[in-house]
């Protein structure tokens, strides 16, 4: 019963924040003069006429806060409307461009966290070791580098030598996985690794002082006297808890992610939900802006969502009220 | 055991050594104590050394303009580029690092990509500490329906896809450095505003701002005359962290082509001009790619280093001190106080050894 009246009041509260969050984008678009996307469409030689025309069409002309109510409207119906240029359905534009950014943030994914965990493990099993003072050092270098720069110097000391010697598996832009799935891999490793060098290195951070904290507390003094073996003492004890703030923080990652890998997807031409919106911005698409933004901001609410949930799974000290 | 001449022994010995440092105690106040700690690590003042060179050089772009006279924006057609209309390589010509796309002297617009960056990092982190512990104090301290209007706003803001709105700003009125640094800000307050939130939370039950409130202290003086100075080292330490992120930021929005826009030099948009000459010129992306790199991890180094000396029961990876964290908890959990130490410490298997 707790648990259903939580996830209600969770849900609503993050139906608050898409509606904050899209009600934002709308008005912030709306400071801009409505012609310039009419004159767009219309052409260079159009009349004022036929601007107008383009405007009541769109139904621009409306008050704004008229529009608002379609828009919300529509919203509640799940309608994100209709792009100004293609006419095409935004939920199908985004449905489209779902596939790049799910491959890299999922590829990504396992990449980071099997390098995260295992160093930041080996790390606080051994502090002050040579590893894990070399490790502390990468991490701080990961975190002090730009994603773009790891993205660039990967395609100008892997890809580009690789390429001129005939070696032509790494590639950058995207294919589908319809492709097979080694031309898919092989687009997407370098995005991969560079996606995943930055988010290692905070989960390397993260799994290092937690578990550090947690095996310095009296329960793992209790399990190691009771002459449990060290491997389980970390593993199961240790480890278990300490994850719990991973988690926390792997919640928030992936959703934020989804909805903005746009540097990643800029860098080795990915096409995606990042790119599209970075289009759409520029063409002053406002419907496609909005939609990207309201799907971009569910991610983020669906993801705390289940990470609360989680959360109280683990770690059963957590109550749900 | 000679003291001034004075001949003591065994027990004797300790209390004059007592009463002798007791006479010479002096007080010293917590930025003074940090101080202390931060001039022994030395890898944060390397990094404060390494800052500090970076800022001197980028004030000193004009003088380094005169040296090799070749002003930023100024391309060389006929010395900059080779015979197919390529970047000429470092130490060609005069151009000390090479030339970028358009045969202009890339040291010298790395050094005006460094004014740019390190001011949008200065200001942005300023504004947002500002505006981040001004919310965080009002919120943490009044609770109630102001938290949560002021909560949840701060939740619609970390939730919002920051990229998106920086990208629309830029758009919507047009990409200058003002609304870059208006852009950053407004994303870098509302985590500030959570830690100082919490923290105020906590600092507002304790006695001694009872005492203030029984004394008759307003809300606002209690807020930033009572708890404010309290948060300081927290505040300190994210703002040391804040600026090499806003830098960052920074470079993306200029490498995503809605920051800083050409022909101004900033280390964003030459890398993103770099993306055309991944072939013929390495120079192009590992040069700015080295200054952006050196300046954020010598901010993040110096971040951790004022971070762990504010808080000497952090553990320091790279100080030599021993075992802090772990030979100070077991000394508060003796019995016998801190003589106790040295033999609690070995008890203490695995984790605390090596």
């Amino acid at each position: 019963m707790a648990m259903l009246g939580f996830l209600v009041r969770r849900i609503l509260t993050g139906a608050v924040v898409i509606w904050l969050v899209a009600s934002g984008a709308f008005f912030l678009f709306f400071a801009r003069p409505v012609d310039t996307v009419a004159r767009q469409l219309a052409g260079r030689a159009a009349t004022p006429q036929v601007i107008n025309t383009v405007i009541s069409n769109l139904g621009l002309n409306q008050p704004v806060m008229v529009q608002y109510w379609h828009f919300l409207d529509n919203l509640l119906h799940g309608d994100l409307g209709y792009s100004y240029y293609t006419q095409e359905p935004v939920d199908t534009m985004l449905k489209q461009d779902l596939p790049p950014t799910v491959s890299l943030v999922l590829g990504g994914l396992v990449l980071w966290l099997v390098a995260g965990l295992s160093v930041g493990i080996i790390s606080a099993t051994r502090p002050r070791s040579l590893f894990d003072r070399s490790s502390s050092v990468a991490v701080l270098v990961g975190l002090s580098m730009p994603v773009f720069v790891i993205g660039e110097l990967l395609i100008l000391v892997v890809f580009v030598p690789l390429n001129k010697h005939g070696f032509t598996w790494i590639q950058t832009g995207y294919a589908g996985i319809s492709q097979g799935v080694v031309t898919w891999a092989g687009h997407l490793i370098l995005p991969w690794i560079t996606l995943a060098a930055v988010q290692a290195a905070v989960y390397t951070r993260l799994t290092r002082g937690q578990l550090l904290d947690t095996l310095g507390e009296d329960y793992i003094r209790t399990a190691r006297s009771k002459g449990i073996s060290e491997r389980r003492v970390i593993y199961r004890h240790g480890v278990r808890a300490a994850l719990t703030p991973v988690v926390s923080q792997l919640g928030v990652d992936v959703g934020q992610l989804l909805g903005g890998v746009i540097v990643v997807e800029a860098v080795f031409g990915l096409g995606g939900l990042g790119q599209v919106s970075v289009e759409a911005i520029d063409t002053d698409n406002l419907p496609v802006i909005i939609g990207f933004v309201v799907v971009a901001a569910a991610f983020v609410v669906v993801a705390n969502i289940i990470v609360d949930l989680v959360y109280a799974v683990l770690d059963p000290r957590v109550r749900i009220s | 055991m000679s003291l001034g001449g004075i001949e003591v022994q065994g027990r004797e010995a300790v209390i004059a050594g007592a009463a002798l440092d007791t006479a010479n105690v002096e007080g010293r106040s917590q930025w003074q104590l940090t101080w202390r700690r931060l001039r022994q690590d030395k890898v944060a003042m390397a990094s404060l050394v390494v800052i500090l060179i970076i800022v001197a050089l980028a004030l000193a772009a004009p003088l380094f303009v005169s040296i090799v006279h070749h002003p930023p924006n100024v391309a060389y057609p006929n010395t900059g580029e080779d015979v197919a209309g390529n970047p000429v390589g470092p130490g060609t010509n005069g151009f000390w690092l090479g030339t970028d796309g358009t045969g202009r002297d890339l040291f010298i617009r790395i050094l005006y990509g460094a004014r740019i960056s390190l001011f949008v990092g200065f200001v942005t982190t300023a504004l947002g500490a500002v505006a981040g512990v001004t919310v965080g104090l009002v919120a943490g301290y009044f609770g109630g329906f102001v938290d949560t209007i002021l909560a949840r706003f701060t939740d619609a803001v970390l939730a919002f896809p920051y990229i998106v709105l920086a990208l629309s700003l830029a758009v919507v009125v047009g990409p200058s450095l003002t609304v870059i640094v208006a852009v950053i800000a407004f994303f870098s307050w509302a985590a500030i505003a959570r830690i100082v939130r919490g923290q105020t939370l906590s600092i507002k039950e304790k006695e001694y701002i009872e005492a203030a409130r029984s004394l008759g202290a307003g809300p606002f003086r209690i807020m930033f005359l009572d708890i404010l100075p309290n948060l300081l080292a927290p505040v300190l330490v994210i703002v040391t962290l804040y600026i090499p992120t806003a830098v960052v930021f920074e470079a993306t929005l200029s490498f995503l082509g809605l920051g800083i826009q050409p022909p101004v030099a900033s280390w964003g948009n030459i890398l993103a001009d770099a993306q055309n000459f991944y072939q013929v010129a390495w120079w192009y992306v590992v040069f700015p790619a080295a200054a952006l790199l050196i300046t954020t991890l010598a901010f993040n180094l110096l971040g951790d280093g004022i971070r762990d000396a504010m808080d000497p029961r952090t553990e320091r990876v790279f100080a030599a001190g021993r075992g802090g964290l772990r030979a100070r908890r077991n000394k508060t959990a003796g019995t016998g106080g801190g003589l106790d130490a040295p033999h609690v410490a070995p008890s203490v298997p695995a984790a605390g050894g090596n």
